[in-house]
This record gives structure tokens, sequence and C-alpha cells, in this order.
């Protein structure tokens, strides 16, 4: 199998897509004679022409929306948001609009779209531009939310979230782009709503998505050298949530600890704990424990950045806890 | 002078424009009644923005609105008995009750919905024309926003686009000089709309919005410029509504005598006293299509009256779209009438043609700034 950069991955996905349905487009601001922000498009505008690699202007709310009217008479949109920054602008229309429409019009319309772009933080780059804001839209019925970690999830994904027929959000990353791994070739389609245990262990199961998961897999490594065998479930879809694997995996270590890049309060992980606490209270043989980025916005010096975020050690940290092995 | 017009196009213009009127009266007087709650925004007094267009264009031209939505479905044929079971929250409505009045869509006759957040369909109208210059279709789409949200950033944003992209679009602004309370004089620094779009080289104009005729011959000459790939229009109807914002707004805000001033406008009798001197039809003529369409009104109020609100499993329809989940087609689920839906081509069939930005175009930019890629 070809090893592939997580950004080459997406773009496989978009030409291989856009190659099988004239109705997909992609707009966005340098997705086209720039080749993308994170070069995610490249080489695209060449091969699919210029009204289907779409260099928007500095407008997210307009041409969100403008693609959000494109989905409801047919068209299947790719909007590129440069950053998830800077979508908050857009939000009138993902939430109001393309979230709502089959709702409002008593299931007459559709709105089959794609929001993607980088999310989390992006390095050095304080408040404005690192954030991660997966569960502001994991919040709203109406939308699918998607957060690939590896290089493979990322374009069997987008792939399946292009020939989905709802609005889905992808969360994709600053950090991850360069990050390589084994993609297979052609009609690779990953299912949306299902997790994936990326690694078996017993002893307790660590639940994440997106980057986080680097450093989860980092942690359980650590974590295994010293005896401790952890799971490791990757969520990859948001929204919805795909509880069935999450129940399985905590009946099976009877301890859960969930790592987020985002803020805890209103985080999706309150939403895994809930799920966990309800329905496995029983089976469970500590607390869950969440390692989550710090109450604070994100600052530039690289030592308050660091300590902002989740890292291994806070992870190892925190699966000592729910092993009630502290300061072993 | 003998009139330009048929007779038939008047009296069917008359027509829409009483079903219009009838219809917002009897849904205020519902809504004093209790059976219809929440905001319900009436069109009394506007009726000639909604029905000379419809009349000047195709009945596959994509149309959308804000929330003052009952006028332009009417006019282009929604089942008044469905708009206005809509309203009343009933399973029959055209979205089953989950809409309401500020939320009528009927895409069967290609009307795409009341939109809620001021401007927000703006920008949809723009990519439903998108849509129609990718697949190489003559359609135009029109879009209907109000005075207020002329000050959007979601306007200038895509009048930006729309205008750079030449897209088949006409937007109608319905100036009716309020937004809610607010007269536009007091929040606009321009407050003739249609002076915004020169801001993006497009077409504006001014249009006497209590003028039906005037409408439909601003919409035929805007959709001809459209269909000829010149790019979007906005037209500014000066229009005014005779009824507070909404059923819950005594309007205060401005003088009993500007209201009556505006009523001697009425675009209804207006259009009725030019029949008349041009001979076309007489008093009977006008009665019959009045009795007619109160009938019609009567059998729209009972057949809501009488229809059941939605069940409660519906709670849980219309969110997601399930794999292999058809489109509902309200007509036919209520009615059991085979109507006709939108079909698009499919990825295989579409050919995109449009060169959106052409090669020589960007690269006569770089040349002509000295880049060399
Ligand atoms: C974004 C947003 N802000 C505020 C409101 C509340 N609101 C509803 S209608 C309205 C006035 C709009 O006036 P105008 O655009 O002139 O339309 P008209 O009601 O006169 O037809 C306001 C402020 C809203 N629905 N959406
Ligand atoms: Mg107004």
């Amino acid at each position: 199998m070809p090893e592939l950069m997580y950004r080459e991955a997406l773009n496989q996905a978009l030409a291989e897509e856009m190659e099988r349905d004239a109705n997909v487009y992609l707009i966005g601001e340098e997705v086209g004679r720039y080749n993308g922000a994170f070069k995610v498009s490249q080489g695209l505008l060449d091969k699919f022409g210029s009204a289907r690699i779409i260099d928007a202007p500095i407008a997210e709310l307009g041409f969100t929306g403008l693609s959000v009217g494109a989905a409801m008479v047919g068209l299947r949109p790719v909007v590129e948001m440069m950053t998830w920054n800077f979508a908050i602008l857009a939000m009138d229309q993902i939430v109001n609009n393309a979230a709502k429409l089959r709702h409002m019009s008593g299931g007459q319309l559709r709105c089959p779209i794609v929001f993607r772009g980088p999310g989390g933080a992006g390095g050095r780059l304080s408040s404005q531009h690192s954030q991660a804001l997966e569960a502001n839209y994991a919040h709203f019925p109406g939308l699918k939310v998607i957060a690939p970690a590896t290089p493979a999830d990322a374009k069997g994904m987008l792939k399946a979230a292009i020939r989905d027929e709802n609005p889905v959000i992808m969360f994709e990353g600053e950090r991850l782009y360069a990050i390589k791994g084994e993609v297979p070739e052609g009609e690779h389609v990953v299912p949306l709503g299902k997790a994936d245990v990326k690694r078996e262990g017993s002893d307790v199961t660590i639940i994440t998505w997106s980057r986080m998961y680097y450093f989860c897999m980092q942690a359980a490594e650590e974590l295994a050298k010293e005896g401790i065998s952890a799971e490791v479930l990757d969520l990859r879809t948001l929204r919805p949530l795909d509880e069935e694997a999450i129940l399985a995996s905590v009946r099976k270590t009877n301890r859960a600890v969930i790592v987020e890049e985002g803020w805890a309060l209103a985080g999706v992980g309150a939403s895994v704990v809930d799920i966990i606490q309800s329905k496995a209270f029983d089976d469970l043989d500590a607390p869950v424990e969440r390692v989550t980025g710090l109450d604070v916005n994100m600052s530039y010096a690289a030592n308050l950045e660091n300590a902002t975020q989740p890292d291994a050690p806070k992870i190892i940290a925190a699966v000592k806890k729910v092993l009630y092995r502290e300061g072993a | 002078m003998a009139s330009p017009y048929s007779k038939e196009l008047l009296l069917d213009m008359y027509r829409k424009m009483y079903l219009i009127r009838r219809f917002e009266e009897r849904a205020g007087q519902q809504y004093t009644l209790g059976k219809i709650a929440g905001f319900c925004h009436l069109y009394i007094g506007q009726e000639a923005v909604a029905v000379g267009p419809v009349e000047a264009l195709r009945p596959d031209d994509y149309m959308l609105s804000a929330y003052r939505d009952h006028g332009q479905p009417l006019a282009r044929g929604s089942d008044a008995g469905m708009v206005m079971a809509e309203l009343m929250g009933r399973d029959t409505g055209y979205s089953k009750g989950k809409g309401g009045s500020m939320h009528i869509f009927d895409i069967e006759h290609h009307f795409y919905g009341g939109y809620g957040i001021v401007g927000g369909q703006i920008p949809l109208a723009a990519g439903m024309a998108f849509a129609s210059r990718y697949r190489n279709e003559d359609r135009v789409t029109v879009c209907y926003f109000g005075d207020a949200a002329a000050s959007q950033g979601a306007l200038h944003e895509t009048f930006n686009m729309a205008s750079k992209w030449k897209l088949p679009v006409i937007y109608i602004c319905e100036n009716n000089r309020y937004g809610m309370g607010t007269a536009i004089s007091r929040v606009a620094a321009v407050p003739e709309i249609y002076k915004r779009a020169s801001a993006y080289d497009m077409r504006g104009e001014p249009v006497d919005g209590m003028d039906v005729l005037a409408m439909y011959e601003a919409v035929k000459d805007a959709a001809e410029y459209c269909r000829a790939g010149k790019g979007p229009v906005l037209l500014e109807a000066n229009t005014y509504r005779f009824r507070g914002h909404s059923m819950a707004d005594p309007a205060t805000y401005r003088t009993k005598q500007e209201v009556e001033d505006e009523r001697k406008g009425d675009p209804i009798p207006k259009l009725r006293a030019y029949i008349q001197k041009q001979g076309l039809a007489q008093d009977d003529v006008f009665e019959t299509i009045e009795e007619e369409v109160n009938a019609q009104v009567d059998q729209a109020v009972k057949f809501a009256d009488e229809s059941p609100e939605p069940s409660l499993d519906e709670l849980w329809r219309d969110t997601i779209v399930e794999e292999g989940e058809e489109d509902v087609r309200p007509r036919e689920r209520v009615l059991g009438q085979k109507v006709n839906w939108p079909t698009y081509p499919s990825g295989k069939e579409l050919k995109v043609t449009w060169d959106l930005e052409p090669r020589e175009q960007a690269e006569a930019a770089d040349k002509k700034a000295g880049l060399v890629r």
C-alpha cells in the first residue's frame, strides 16, 4: 500500500470523487491557482478547470451560503475553509440554512455538501488561529461531523462525505497535513458514524479523535512499557457518535479516559462521558477522566502554548488515575 | 390606446393579487382566533411585487423569499389549503407543520422557501443561479428580501460574487420603508437600495412596487438580461405594507395619516381601474373572480381546520436524509396528486463547459503585473 501524506490522501479523494461525479466542485480561498493554502488541492485546477475549482473572494458567509444554495438544487459542493477559525463568519449559513433545510421544507429538500478545512492549534499562532471548534458543530441536529486522524481515514471519510446526502463538517488539522500513513488506492470509502479501535488493549480505553490520536498512541506505547494495556478508540465521527463502539470498549476495559484538544465545558468528551455513565455505569471500575485543552485562550509563547494542550504525559497521568496508580 | 396586455393576463394578475389579499385577511383572522401562532407576517399592500414577477417568469425559474412568504407561492400556484394548513401547524401543510408561516417551501412550483434569518436567503439564491450556470441551463433565480436586509453583509458578499461570475439571478428588494419599527432612512446611509448595485458593477433599478404592470415589465426585461448571460440584476420595488410588521405589531412608529395616504396607492384597485378603463372587463367579471376566490379561501381555511396535527413520529423525520430516502412531495403525500418533481443530471451525464475564470484572462493579469509563473 502506498504511503501518503494526509494532504495527499485528501487530494486523492477529491480528484477521484470529482472524476466520478461532475456535480462535485471545490470552492474556497486559494484553492485554485495557489493550489490550496495547505496544498490539499494541488494540481486540481489544471485537471478540472475554473468552474469546478473556484478561487473565492474572502467572503466566508457568502461563498458558504452560495454553495448551500447550489446543493439545494442538485450540485455537490465541497467548501474549503482556509481554517475553521474563519468559518465562524459562515456559521449562520451552515447552522441556520444547511442544517435546517430538510426540516423547514418538511423533507422536500436535501443539502449534500461538505465543509472542510483544518481545525485545532496551528502552531505559534495565538488565540484567533488556534481553536478546536468541533464541539460547536457537533451540537446541531441536521449536520454530520467528522475528524479523521490518519491519512487512510482522511481519504476514505472525505469520499464518504462527498457521497453523503447531508451536510458534513470535516475537521482536518494544520499539523496533520504532513503526517504520513498507508492509504489504500482507489475505491476506499470509510463509512461515517463508525469509530475505530486503532490499538487493542484490556486495562483502559482511551477515547479520542483527530490530532490527539497521536498523543494517545504515544501514551499507550509508554504505558505498555509499564505493563498497562491501553485500548485506543478513534471516534473519527463526532456526530453521530458511535455509542456501540464506545460502550463495547468500556465494557471490556472498565475504565475510560477521553482526550480532547478543545475546551472541557460543553466539549464532545462531556457527551461521551454522559453516554458511558448512563449506559455502562455498572461496568466502570473508576470515574471517567478527561484530558482537554486548558480553559484559557491559546498563547503565542512556546511554553504557554505547549502547556495549554493535552500531551502524552497528561494522558499517562489520567490513565494512572483511573487505574488508581497515581504516583506509582 | 389599446392595452399591450391580453385580457387573460390582466385578469389572471387580478385574480392572483386578490387571492393573496383575501388569503392574508383570513390568515390575520385565524391568528386573532388563536389558530395561527408565532410570527405571522402579512403581505397586504405588497401583492403586486409578487404577482408581476411571477407572470413575467417561467414556471421553472427558481424563486425564494424571506419570512414574509405567503404571497409568492400563492401566486405561483401553491395549494391555498396546504399553505393555510402550514400556518396552522397541521400535518397537511407544505412542511407537515414543521416550518409554519415563515418557512413555506413548495418545490413542485419551484418556490425554494421562506427564510427567517434576515438576509440569509441572499447567498442561497446566488448558489441556485450558480447551479443553473454550471449546468448550462437558461433558468433564472428570483430572490426577494426586505429593505432592512440590504444592510446585511451577506448581501454585499453575494452581490460581489454574483456580478463577478455573471450569475443569472434577479434580486428584488421589497422596500416597504420599514424593517420592523425602524424606518430605512434612519439606519441606511443610502436608503435608495438599488444604488448598492453600482458598487458591484451590477445592474440596479427602482421600480414602482405598487404597480403590477411595472413589476411585470421590470422582471421580464431583467430575466431576458440574465438569460442572455449578462449577469445579475437588482430591482428595488418601492412598496408599502398596510399592516404591522407581523400580527404582533400595532405599528405605532408610523402615523395613521401615512398609512391612509399609502392605501390610496393600493395595487389591486389600481389594476382593476386600468382593466376597466381599457374596456376589457366590467364589474360583473371582477365580482365573479372575487366570489370564486372568496370560496377558494373559505375552503382553504376549512381544509386546514379539519386537518390533524402532525403525528409525533414526525419529530424524528426530516432532519437527516437516511440512505436511499426519497424527498417528500407534499401534494402527492397530502392530496394524492401526481406531481412533477425536479430532476438533475447525474454526475456522469453532466458536462461542465463553463470557464469561470478563463486561463488567458488570469495569465494576462499576471503578465500585466510582470509575473512569470
Ligand atoms: C439576522 C436577523 N436579525 C434580526 C431579526 C429579527 N427581524 C425579523 S424581521 C426584521 C426586520 C426586517 O425588515 P425588512 O428586511 O425590511 O423586511 P420586511 O419585514 O419589511 O418585509 C427583523 C429585525 C432576524 N429575523 N434576523
Ligand atoms: Mg421592510
